[in-house]
């Protein structure tokens, strides 16, 4: 017997993980970005 | 592409190019996803899981489009020394390992109501999963190397160029051995999609290849930063130990 899935609670997942994934690594690579042209930019001042 | 060995003339050109890439690739993936999301029809045999196929397709073509890149800078930073070779490299390997892993445990949240199983190690999943321990593997030795010889190591760029001979394996595995995964749906120069499913995947593609290029470029500046940091604090210590 098959057992009856709700197709929508993959589709859910998969978007919840694809897009939670690419919002975090977008914000990481700006915010490493910032803190590594702030670190350089105060070596500069010294 | 020696016009851009010089950092100063690549930073010029980043400053602007990166928000643009990052800005517009966000509108357009968000865009696509909304209509494959709400907009796209139900697909008559997989009914509403072909909606993952939005997300995970551009998945598995960044993942494999980040390979490419650090191959290409790996033969370019080996052949003709280019300066920002290494760095480019570096900035391919963390989002492209992003998106292998995000088209692995998608494909494994499709594989579920499609075929009633999360995961066969048939030629395509067990490929694509060799990826994913590729960049894990390039990641650890390029940190190692950076470590150890100031990044001056051309083992990454050796493993960058060998590792690449796992994508013609990963593209053409549904061809060459049976496979639950379907075969190609895109082919150059044609399609067996339906209009209602390929425009708002083609859409989402363009959208996550523009979001994958400006995360590129930021962790490009971020490296680049990095180093003139670490060579200017260098430079001062030295100064300093002199007097």
């Amino acid at each position: 017997m098959r057992e009856a899935m709700d197709p929508w609670t993959f589709v859910i997942a998969s978007y919840a993980i694809g897009v939670g994934a690419t919002a975090a690594m977008i914000a990481w690579s700006l915010l490493s970005m910032k803190r590594a042209e702030k670190r350089r930019d105060e070596a500069r001042k010294r | 592409m020696h016009g851009f060995a010089n950092p100063a003339r690549f930073l010029r050109i980043a400053r602007w190019l990166m928000p643009l890439c990052m800005g517009a690739g966000i509108v357009v993936a968000a865009a696509a996803l909304g209509w494959g999301l709400f907009e796209a029809p139900a697909e008559r045999l997989q009914g509403e899981t072909v909606r993952i196929v939005y997300l995970h397709v551009p998945a598995a073509w960044l993942g494999m489009a980040g390979w490419m890149g650090i191959a290409a800078a790996s033969f370019s930073e080996l052949v003709w020394r280019h300066p920002l070779a290494g760095i480019a490299s570096r900035a391919c390997a963390v989002p492209g390992a992003l998106f292998t892993a995000v088209c692995l445990v998608t494909g494994s949240l499709w594989g579920r109501p499609a075929w009633g199983t999360w995961w066969v190690w048939d030629g395509r999943l067990t490929s694509m999963l060799v990826l994913l321990f590729l960049y894990f593997g390039w990641m650890a030795l390029s940190q190692a190397s950076e470590a150890s010889d100031g990044g001056h190591n051309k083992a990454p760029a050796i493993f960058g160029l060998v590792g690449a001979v796992n994508i013609p394996i990963i593209h053409y595995s549904v061809t060459w051995w049976n496979s639950l995964h379907q075969p190609p749906s895109i082919t150059m120069g044609s399609s067996a999609m339906s209009a209602d499913f390929l425009v708002p995947l083609l859409s989402a593609m363009l959208g996550f290849t523009l979001i994958f290029a400006g995360v590129v470029l930021a962790r490009m500046r971020a490296i680049l930063a990095d180093q003139q940091a670490e060579a200017r604090l260098r430079r001062k210590a030295l100064s300093e130990a002199e007097f």
